[in-house]
């Protein structure tokens, strides 16, 4: 609010080097050789290359396939080749313009179709670098059993996260340690790269977070590549070196949303019922495997929809491009597929001759239903209560009777609907597997603090930590802190990400809590002998007399015993089991729905979609804090209304076109329609206080909701995204009937 | 070794003169930098001298001649949209004005530096080259007024010698049977480099156009005028048949190209809609 | 080249390269590093400052034009460690997230609100057109600068207050 926030631009240490990285001007081939001009005075700079590397040329995440920097083949534009630190930025870029990269190209797979036809073998033996089946029923009895079998393809592109704080990093070489800080979201993931890539032990690799302006899952698993690249710097020239990219190389080299080919085909009963749904899903990975398992894992679990249907069957691939790997963006394959079902809806509602938002309501999963992957949803369904709100609360049913009066003239408004789900926490095993750890500390001055690897990047971490902790133990929120996400300080409470940080974290951080003031409880017990004290109100009392309060008893406790610390970790709710070999069982602990009705005007004489209001309820459980919440339903569901009309990577041989900001279009205030949020409480049992995710959700619903107010008032079904002015203008122009405009002005 | 240009501030125009005359062929003219510092922070500008001419008042102003409007060249767009005299006389121009860029870019960006960088999306360029405006141009030479319409020889060339600079631009009022329109279509809307920009001026008695001047950014590699179409409309009774008619002329007098924004499909149907759009206005 | 002006009711000196970016100026020879780079092409607003009345681009304006400018940045929003109205209205409303844009947020809503006390909605969103959030949806932004303009009416703590 001041300015005083330290972003890591914002920090210059003593004799700190400023990196920059060389990177490949192909999308596929062999380095041949790499020519350092004479001329230049190599002593004024350190350059840096795989062989510089102390641990094995990988970067630590899933598959362990990509190289730091690149040895001699090359997969992708702009995959990093060498590292360059200098006295300034200045200083950096001109010597990167004295080295030249001579390449032997190779033909290069770009699209979808290209690897998928193996024309060249880039991957394995197929270009798949991963495959799920998931199936229930029988899908041929479900198709016999159907009235109508409607089929749909759906595209959706790359997406560019934008945070407003580009990629950077400062690395500090220590006696036998190194040091990271940077713009990140999971500092554990950028602990377990540093770690094997410089052969360093736990306690030697140390990585903080700094206030990080934006992340949405652009921070989660790239800066392991930034924070290794400046580690390397300061490796081989023993200073500190920052490395901060501009907006242009960000873009262009940095993970996108997986773009993908979504394909349905469903049999559905004349009244409506879903009997059969085949899905086909394949996503463009990139160069290198990185995330894309996980990220084809929720899109698959996801591809159905919050529709109940006996008989699934779900392909799902992910495929390797020579582009750069695309990655974690929020939402996480969910808003691909979310995108494919809901319009699938949409366009077998049509065919029916049905009302969409009765198809939903005959359809739609509750409480008691069984998912595809055969989970029973036991708990926390706000199904329902979301449709009924948002169609409420929006005049939808109204609005679609009587937009017609609109649609002769020169703009035309639409209304349109869309409902979704999305599962909170890791998919699967993910969180069983992780057992997420946090802890709390209660100081001897009476202050608890929070010890945990999660970070703040803007959706309010911090705060509901604070207030879970403060609710817990009884004392005021002021009297809560955070302690900074130092992995030499905070244990690994599994990375920031995939709408957890608040359900299965914060619970964690509740238990840690709780555990601290049973420490204490059992300390007061033993002390005056009070076998059923309570603590209320910063008191512990019994019989309704004090006998403590809750700083003197911590100093005491702290006197005896040297600390008080609690730690937790985190454990599947009873019952939640799920099977990585059959793809069965409960995906997720458990799903947060909601509902969208998008109001838009369409200018028939350029095609322009204007979004004129939002309206959406979603179900998180409980609302820890509803501002934050609010926010974050409204910052996802603008992104989403960017997914939907105007973003979009344009490639040209591998390299992305539009690489800057003019270009590469976010929706600025004037794009950007009114909202109305409703924040639905169907509390989750097992998470804090009733809360599960939050942050993912909104990102599901903006897109199908205003390409069916789209269809709604234009007619055009649109099955890509984004639905620029261009594709619609086709899209109308190819429809059957003429558009007749009389004078467009006498509306 | 720091990136460190030699600037030279001139205090009035005779010093800006002899600075040009002397390294007008490798220096750059700064103006309020919202088209140069973009280049220069994208290094794909390469020079290593420029003349900061933001001091030069004798550049500013905007000034009632009567029948015309004088625009001095350092002229911000905030400047143009809060003058009662353009707001009246050129109305096309604050409307253009206020979809370029954003309040900050406004508040710096300058008309004279629109016309020199002479980009084919340029917002002002069409206001200028339908009310026929021309320019001013000065150097050790003395000053020079050449015609708006024939400013540009090609793509990003204008008729500029390396040791002149622009002076300021002057346009007629719009008298009272004529009225004015702009018309863009931007990526988005704000910060939006322009689709297609359009903008018109034409004088009626009844439903009589007398004249009619289309003139089209973003649709050839300069600013051009519809010919053809304008010569359809004027003397023409305004009514739908001849609408039509002159949505389809425009569309195919263009020769728009596909690029990173749009299609060119896009462009030819868009502007025959747009024209289409604004004669209906005109009714 | 030496450069004089007033930043933030100071008057500093300094020397720098003459085509060097204010917007550098104040975060390297100033150490003033509350306005941030997020674009480095005048698109993204979070570089924005107020020179003489005006919000503009600091990653666009050379130090070489801003001899004797009046520049104020969001440290100079808050006096004597008081927040300003419009600050105290972003955190009330929720309007930063993750907070890179808000320093050129606010510097676009008191360049607004020193010209037009009562702004409408639609004048809000015009004014902060220039500053990209890819956080908050805008909305509570809009709720806040609406807020400060009804609480506070005319008073403004802003030295342009009474420019025209």
């Amino acid at each position: 609010m001041t300015g005083a926030a330290r972003y890591v631009d914002d920090i210059a240490l003593e004799g700190m080097l400023f990196g920059k990285t060389v990177r490949s001007r192909i999308p596929r081939g062999r380095i041949k050789t790499i020519n350092f001009d004479p001329d230049y005075d190599w002593s004024r700079v350190v350059v840096a290359d795989f062989r510089d590397i102390p641990g094995e040329n990988y970067v630590a995440l899933i598959e362990n396939d990509q190289p730091l920097l690149a040895e001699t083949e090359i997969r992708h534009c702009e995959e990093p080749i060498l590292l360059i630190a200098a006295d300034s930025k200045h200083d950096a870029e001109i010597a990167a313009r004295h080295i030249n990269v001579e390449y032997e190209e190779a033909p290069p797979l770009l699209t979808i179709e290209e690897a998928l036809s193996c024309g060249e073998i880039i991957y394995g033996s197929d270009n798949v670098f991963k495959s799920f089946l998931i199936a229930r029923g029988d899908v041929d009895e479900g198709f016999r059993q159907a009235d109508h079998i409607i089929t749909g393809e759906y595209r959706v592109p790359h997406q560019e996260q934008l945070y407003i704080e580009t990629q950077g990093m400062i690395a500090i070489p220590g006696k036998g340690s190194l040091t990271v800080m940077g713009s990140m979201q999971c500092p554990y993931y950028v602990h377990k790269a540093i770690k094997q890539l410089f052969n360093l032990s736990d306690e030697q690799a140390i990585v903080i977070q700094t206030a990080t302006g934006g992340g949405f899952g652009g921070k989660e698993e790239y800066p392991s590549v930034i924070a290794a690249h400046a580690a390397l710097l300061a490796h081989k020239a023993q200073r500190p070196v920052k490395m901060i990219y501009d907006r242009a190389e960000d873009i262009a080299a940095t993970p996108k949303r997986h773009p993908g080919i979504i394909r349905h085909r469903t049999g559905v009963r004349s009244d409506g019922r879903l009997m059969a749904s085949e899905i086909d899903i394949v996503f463009d990975g990139g160069a290198y495997a990185t995330l894309s398992s996980v990220v084809l894992s929720r899109g698959a679990i996801h591809s159905p929809g919050p529709y109940g249907c006996d008989n699934v069957r779900v392909t799902a691939r992910a495929v390797a491009t020579n582009t750069p790997p695309n990655g974690a963006f929020r939402g996480f394959g969910a808003p691909q597929v979310t995108f494919a079902y809901e319009m699938q809806m949409e366009k077998i509602a049509a065919e029916l001759g049905m009302d969409p938002l009765e198809l939903r309501r005959v359809n739609m999963l509750r409480e008691g239903d069984v998912t595809a992957t055969g989970q029973r949803l036991n708990w926390s369904v706000g199904s329902e209560d979301v449709l009924n709100a948002t169609v409420e609360r929006s005049g939808y049913v109204e609005k679609r009777r009587t937009v017609s009066q609109y649609n002769n003239g020169p703009k035309r408004r639409g209304v349109g609907l869309s409902f979704f789900f999305h599962g909170a926490g890791f998919t699967g095993s993910g969180e069983a597997k992780m057992k997420a750890q946090a802890g709390v500390e209660i100081t001897p001055e009476g202050r608890a603090r929070v010890l945990t690897g999660s970070t703040e990047i803007g959706q309010g971490t911090r705060t509901i930590f604070c207030q879970i902790v403060a609710e817990e133990l009884g004392v005021g929120y002021d009297d809560v802190e955070i302690e900074e996400p130092d992995t030499s300080r905070v244990p690994d409470s599994g990375p920031t990400v995939a709408s957890r940080t608040c359900m299965i974290v914060g619970r964690v951080v509740q238990f840690a809590a709780r555990e601290a003031k049973e420490k204490l409880l059992r300390f007061v017990a033993e002390r005056f002998g009070e076998a059923d004290a309570q603590l209320i109100d910063g008191w512990f009392m019994a019989g309704g007399k004090r006998l403590a309060s809750f700083g003197e008893t911590v100093r005491e406790y702290v006197n005896m015993y040297g600390e008080l610390r609690a730690f937790a970790h985190y454990a599947n709710p009873p019952g939640v089991e799920w099977d990585d070999d059959t793809y069965t069982g409960d995906a997720y602990p458990v799903f947060s729905y909601g509902a969208e009705v998008a109001e838009v005007e369409v200018d028939m004489d350029t095609y322009e979609v204007t979004t004129l209001k939002i309206t959406t309820a979603q179900d998180i459980g409980r609302a820890i804090h509803p501002v934050l919440a609010a926010g974050q339903i409204e910052g996802g569901t603008l992104q989403a209304v960017g997914y939907g009309l105007l973003e979009e990577l344009v490639w040209e041989r591998g390299r992305v076109v539009n690489n800057r900001l003019t270009n590469y279009i976010i929706p600025t205030s004037l794009d950007a329609p009114e909202m109305e949020t409703i924040i639905v409480e169907k509390e989750y049992p097992h998470g804090p206080f009733g809360a599960k995710g939050v942050g993912e959700l909104p990102m599901d619903g903006a897109a199908p909701a205003i390409a069916a107010a789209i269809f709604n008032a234009t007619g055009a079904f649109m099955s890509d995204i984004p639905i620029t002015p261009e594709r619609l203008m086709a899209a109308i122009e190819n429809m059957s009937a003429p558009q007749a405009i009389d004078n467009p002005d006498k509306q | 070794m720091v990136y460190d240009p030699t600037v030279l501030t001139p205090t009035n125009l005779e010093e800006v003169y002899e600075l040009l005359a002397e390294r007008g062929r490798r220096a750059k003219i700064v103006a309020g930098g919202t088209d140069l510092m973009v280049a220069l922070n994208a290094k794909s500008l390469a020079a290593k001298e420029f003349i900061n001419i933001w001091r030069l008042n004798e550049l500013r102003g905007i000034d009632d001649e009567g029948e015309t409007i004088r625009i001095g060249a350092l002229t911000t767009y905030t400047q143009l949209i809060r003058s009662p005299l353009i707001q009246l006389g050129i109305p096309a121009l604050v409307e253009a004005s206020r979809t370029i860029g954003a309040i900050q870019i406004q508040n710096r960006g300058t008309i004279g530096g629109n016309i020199v960088n002479a980009s084919p999306a340029g917002d002002s360029l069409p206001v200028l080259s339908a009310f026929d405006a021309d320019v001013e141009i000065g150097s050790v030479r003395g000053v020079r007024r050449v015609s708006f319409n024939t400013f540009y020889t090609g793509y990003r060339q204008t008729v500029m010698e390396p040791d002149e600079i622009l002076l300021a631009v002057r346009l007629r009022k719009l008298n009272q049977n004529e009225r004015s329109f702009f018309f863009k279509v931007g990526t988005r809307r704000a910060q939006a480099i322009s689709k297609i920009v359009m903008a018109v001026k034409a004088g009626m008695t009844g439903a009589e156009i007398n004249s009619i001047s289309i003139a089209l950014g973003s649709v050839a590699p300069v600013v051009v005028r519809a010919y053809q179409t304008e010569s359809l409309l004027t003397n023409a009774i305004l009514n739908s048949a001849i609408i039509e008619q002159a949505r389809s002329t425009v569309s195919r007098e263009i020769t728009p190209i596909t690029d990173v924004r749009s299609t060119e499909h896009y462009r030819r149907t868009v502007t025959g809609n747009a024209l289409a759009r604004v004669l209906w206005r005109l009714t | 080249m030496k450069i004089k002006f007033e930043i933030n009711g100071v008057v500093r000196e300094i020397d720098a390269p003459p085509m060097k970016r204010l917007l550098d100026v104040l975060r390297e020879d100033l150490c003033l590093t509350g306005t941030k780079e997020g674009c480095g092409e005048g698109e993204c607003g979070a570089c924005s400052v107020i020179v003489d009345g005006e919000a503009v681009n600091s990653c666009l304006a050379p130090i070489c034009q801003l001899q004797g400018a009046n520049i104020l940045t969001v440290e100079g929003l808050s006096r004597d460690g008081r927040l300003d109205p419009l600050q105290q209205a972003f955190l009330e409303c929720g309007a930063a997230q993750c907070g890179i844009c808000t320093p050129g947020m606010l510097i676009s809503a008191r360049s607004l609100l020193d010209v037009n006390p009562r702004p409408t909605r639609d004048e809000i969103r015009a004014a902060i057109a220039g500053n990209l959030c890819r956080c908050t949806g805008y909305i509570r932004i809009i709720d806040a600068i609406e807020r400060t303009a009804e609480t506070y009416g005319l008073r403004s703590h802003s030295p342009y207050a009474d420019q025209p």
